[in-house]
C-alpha cells in the first residue's frame, strides 16, 4: 500500500461523496423532486474510485445507466451534477440530459448511457486517442451489458486494433432483474473475455485497495503493451434497478447482509484505522465536509435557474 | 364488456393467444423477471407488467427470457417465426431498436418479398415508445416514421385498450412482420374492452369525432391531446373531424382523404421531430391527392427537430399539446385564399 495520507483521503473523500450523493438523491426521488429515470450507484463505490484514482483528464472513462459514482470519481463538479439532475438550465448538460446522460468531457468523462452496451465501443474509439497520449481509456460496464452484441464487438476490435482499452466490468449480479448466472452463459464474464484474446484481471469490488491495486496493474499492463485488457469487479448494489424497483427479486436479507458484511466505505474506514494510516477522527472529518457539500448541493439545484421554452432549439445547428 | 387498462388488455391478449395457439412463443429482457435470481423467476414479472404470470402458466420453453441482446432476441424471434412458430418479441424501449436495426431492416422485412412470397414471418416485434416521462434523448422517442418507411412491416399504434386487444390479436394472428407499438404514457389509460374474441383489421382509422371544419390526424397519444383541443375548439364553433390513424401501414387513405375533401383542412398532429416524417408523409398525400379541396395549407403540429430533452419544462416544449393544436386549428381557420 503505498498511498500517502492525502491520497487516503481523497480516495475516501470521494467514495463518501458518491454515497452521500446517492443517499440524498433516494430521498429526494421518494419526495418526487426529481423527474426521469434514476439509477444509483450507491454499494460500487470502491469500484468507480478504485479505477479512477489512476487517472488524469486525458485519461477517458465512459458509464453505463448507473453513472453517477463514475461521473463523481472522474472529477465532474457534483454541485452541476446534481443540477442537472434537478433539470436545471445550470445543470452540467444545461437540464438537458439528466441522470441518465450526465458527461463531461473536459474531464475525460465521455458520459453516461442510456443505451446498455453502447459505451463499449466508444471507449475502443477513446482508446486510439488514448494510444497517442500515452493514456488509457476505460469502459465501465455491468455484468448485463457483458451480453451486448456490442461489448463483443468493441472488445474484439481492441485486440485487432492494439488499444489501450480497459474493459472494466462491475458484477453487481443483477441485470435488472435477472440474475447473472441465468443471463451469462458462460462460465465466467472474464473466460469468455479472455477469449479474445485479453489479458484479464479479478478484484474484489467491495475493497478500495484491492480495486486500486489490481487496476495500477492493469493500467501499467496496458500503457507499456498498448494492449486491452478486461476486469471484472465483484461488487454489490444497494438500492433496486432504478429508483421505485421494489426488488422483490432479492434473497431473504440480502440487503441486510451486503450492507453490514459488504459496504466498502465501512471496509476502507477498518481498513485504514486498524493499520493506523488514518484516525477515525480523520474520517469523521471528512464525512463532514461531504455532507455540507452535498447539502448545499441539493440546496444549490433547487433553486437553480429552470431552462425555458425557446432553449429547447439550442444546440441544434439548425431549425426547422 | 369490462373496464381495463391498456396493459391488462395487452396481457390478456398474449395470454388468451397463446392459450389459443401453442406456437405462440414470447422472447425479451426481463419479462419473467428475477430469473436466476434469489427471488426467483416471477418475482417481478415483466417491467412493464405486460407478461405478468406467463411464464408460470406456459413454462419457459414458450415464454423466454433472454440476456441484454436486442439483435438476438429479434434475430431468434424471427428464425423461430420463419421455422413454424409464431413470435412476439420485447424491445423494452423503442429507442433500443438502433441495436437491432440489422435484424428488423434487413432480415424481418425482406423475407416475404426477397423470399419470392414462398414463407411467411408471423412476428410481433412490441416495442413501447414515446415522451412524457422525462426519461430523456434515450428512453423518450418515436419511430413510428422510420419503421413505417420500411418496406415490409406493418406498423400498429393502439391508443385504447380496446384497440390494443383487437390489433394485438390481428398482429399475432397475421402472417406478416407487425412493429407494435405501445406508448408508455398510455399502459393506465382506461376504457372498455369487449369480452371473448376480438379482432380489429389493420388498415382502418377510428373516428374519434365528427366535426366539418378541421380534420386532425393523430395516433397514440397524440389522439388524447387533439381530443382534448377539440373540445376547446368546439367552444369556439370549430368541428374537429379527428382521425386515430391506428396503423400507419397499412394506412387508411380512404379515411383521411374522404374527411379532408369534407373539411378543405387538414392538421396533422404527431409526436416526433418534423423532417422526412409520418406527418410529412401524411401531407404529401393529402396534397397530392386531395389537393383541390384544401382552403388553407396543411398545418402540422410535432416535436421540434432536436432529439427529447430531459427537463420537465424543456420536454413539455418538446411535445405537441392541445394549446399548440388549438392554435394551428385556429390559424387554418382564418386562412384566407387570396
Ligand atoms: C440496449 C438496451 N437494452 C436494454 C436496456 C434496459 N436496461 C437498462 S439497464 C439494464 C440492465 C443492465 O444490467 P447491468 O449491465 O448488469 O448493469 P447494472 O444495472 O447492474 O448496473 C437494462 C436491461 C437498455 N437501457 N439498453
Amino acid at each position: 500500500m503505498q498511498l500517502s495520507r492525502e491520497a487516503l483521503l481523497q480516495a475516501y473523500r470521494q467514495m463518501k461523496t458518491i454515497r452521500e450523493f446517492e443517499n440524498r438523491l433516494h430521498d429526494e426521488i421518494a419526495l418526487g423532486e426529481i423527474a426521469g429515470f434514476t439509477h444509483l450507484y450507491a454499494g460500487q463505490e470502491a469500484c468507480a474510485v478504485g479505477v479512477c484514482e489512476h487517472l488524469g483528464p486525458t485519461d477517458y472513462i465512459i458509464s453505463t445507466h448507473r453513472g453517477h459514482g463514475h461521473c463523481i470519481a472522474k472529477g465532474c463538479d457534483v454541485v452541476a451534477m446534481m443540477k442537472e439532475i434537478y433539470g436545471s438550465r445550470e445543470g452540467l448538460c444545461k437540464g438537458r440530459g439528466g441522470s441518465m446522460h450526465i458527461a463531461d468531457v473536459n474531464v475525460g468523462m465521455l458520459g453516461a448511457n442510456g443505451i446498455v452496451g453502447a459505451g463499449a465501443p466508444i471507449a475502443v474509439g477513446a482508446g486510439i486517442s488514448a494510444k497517442s497520449k500515452g493514456t488509457v481509456s476505460i469502459a465501465f460496464s455491468g455484468d448485463g451489458a457483458c451480453n451486448q452484441g456490442t461489448t463483443f464487438e468493441a472488445m474484439n476490435m481492441a485486440v485487432v486494433l492494439k488499444v489501450p482499452v480497459i474493459f472494466v466490468y462491475e458484477n453487481n449480479h443483477y441485470s435488472e432483474h435477472t440474475g447473472v448466472a441465468y443471463a451469462v452463459g458462460a462460465e465466467s464474464i472474464l473466460d469468455r473475455a479472455g477469449a479474445f484474446g485479453m489479458k484479464t484481471f479479478k478484484s474484489d469490488g467491495i475493497d478500495f485497495f484491492a480495486v486500486y491495486e489490481t487496476m495500477r496493474e492493469v493500467i501499467e499492463y496496458c500503457k507499456s503493451t498498448n494492449l486491452p485488457a478486461a476486469v471484472e469487479l465483484d461488487t454489490e448494489r444497494y438500492f433496486g434497478h432504478f429508483e421505485g424497483d421494489p426488488q422483490r427479486y432479492r434473497g431473504p436479507g440480502e440487503l441486510d447482509r451486503i450492507r453490514e458484511e459488504r459496504d466498502c466505505l465501512k471496509v476502507f474506514r477498518e481498513r485504514v484505522t486498524e493499520a493506523k494510516l488514518l484516525e477515525g477522527t480523520d474520517i469523521d472529518a471528512v464525512d463532514a465536509e461531504v455532507v455540507a457539500l452535498i447539502e448545499r448541493a441539493v440546496a444549490e439545484a433547487k433553486t437553480a435557474e429552470k431552462p425555458k421554452p425557446e432553449h429547447v432549439l439550442e444546440d441544434v445547428y439548425i431549425s426547422y | 364488456m369490462a373496464i381495463k387498462m391498456i396493459r391488462e388488455a395487452i396481457l390478456e391478449t398474449i395470454d388468451a393467444e397463446m392459450a389459443r395457439d401453442e406456437n405462440v412463443i414470447m422472447l425479451g429482457e426481463d419479462i419473467v423477471g428475477g430469473n436466476g435470481a434469489p427471488g426467483g423467476p416471477e418475482a417481478i414479472g415483466g417491467i412493464w407488467s405486460t407478461s405478468t404470470g406467463l411464464w408460470a402458466k406456459y413454462g419457459g420453453e414458450r415464454v423466454i427470457d433472454t440476456p441484454i441482446s436486442e439483435s438476438a432476441i429479434i434475430g431468434a424471434a424471427a428464425g423461430a417465426s420463419l421455422t413454424g412458430k409464431r413470435a412476439i418479441a420485447e424491445i423494452m424501449f423503442a429507442d433500443f431498436i438502433g441495436v437491432c436495426m440489422d435484424q428488423i431492416w434487413n432480415q424481418v422485412a425482406k423475407f416475404r418479398y426477397m423470399f419470392g412470397g414462398k414463407s411467411t414471418c408471423p412476428i410481433v416485434i412490441r416495442m413501447v415508445y414515446g415522451a412524457g416521462f422525462n426519461a430523456a434523448a434515450q428512453h423518450s422517442q418515436s419511430i413510428h416514421g422510420f419503421v413505417t418507411a420500411m418496406p415490409g412491416l406493418k406498423v400498429v399504434m393502439p391508443s385504447t385498450p380496446a384497440d390494443a386487444k383487437g390489433l394485438l390479436t390481428q398482429a399475432i394472428r397475421d402472417d406478416d412482420p407487425v412493429i407494435f407499438l405501445e406508448h408508455k404514457a398510455l399502459y393506465a389509460i382506461k376504457g372498455e374492452v369487449p369480452d371473448g374474441e376480438y379482432l380489429l383489421p389493420f388498415g382502418h382509422a377510428r373516428q374519434v369525432t365528427q366535426g366539418d371544419d378541421v380534420t386532425i390526424l393523430a395516433t397514440g397519444m397524440m389522439v388524447g391531446f387533439a381530443e382534448k383541443a377539440a373540445k376547446q375548439l368546439a367552444e369556439d364553433g370549430i368541428g374537429c373531424d379527428i382521425l386515430d390513424l391506428r396503423t400507419t401501414s397499412p394506412l387508411d387513405e380512404e379515411a383521411i382523404l374522404d374527411s379532408v375533401e369534407r373539411t378543405g383542412r387538414l392538421l396533422i398532429v404527431d409526436e416526433s421531430p418534423p423532417r422526412c416524417s409520418f406527418a410529412t408523409d401524411l401531407a404529401a398525400i393529402a396534397a397530392n391527392k386531395a389537393f383541390a379541396s384544401l382552403r388553407a395549407p396543411i398545418e402540422m403540429v410535432t416535436g421540434p427537430h432536436t432529439p427529447v430533452p430531459f427537463a420537465r419544462e424543456l420536454e413539455s416544449a418538446y411535445l405537441p399539446s392541445p394549446d399548440k393544436i388549438v392554435a394551428a386549428a385556429s390559424k387554418l381557420m382564418s386562412y384566407r385564399q387570396g
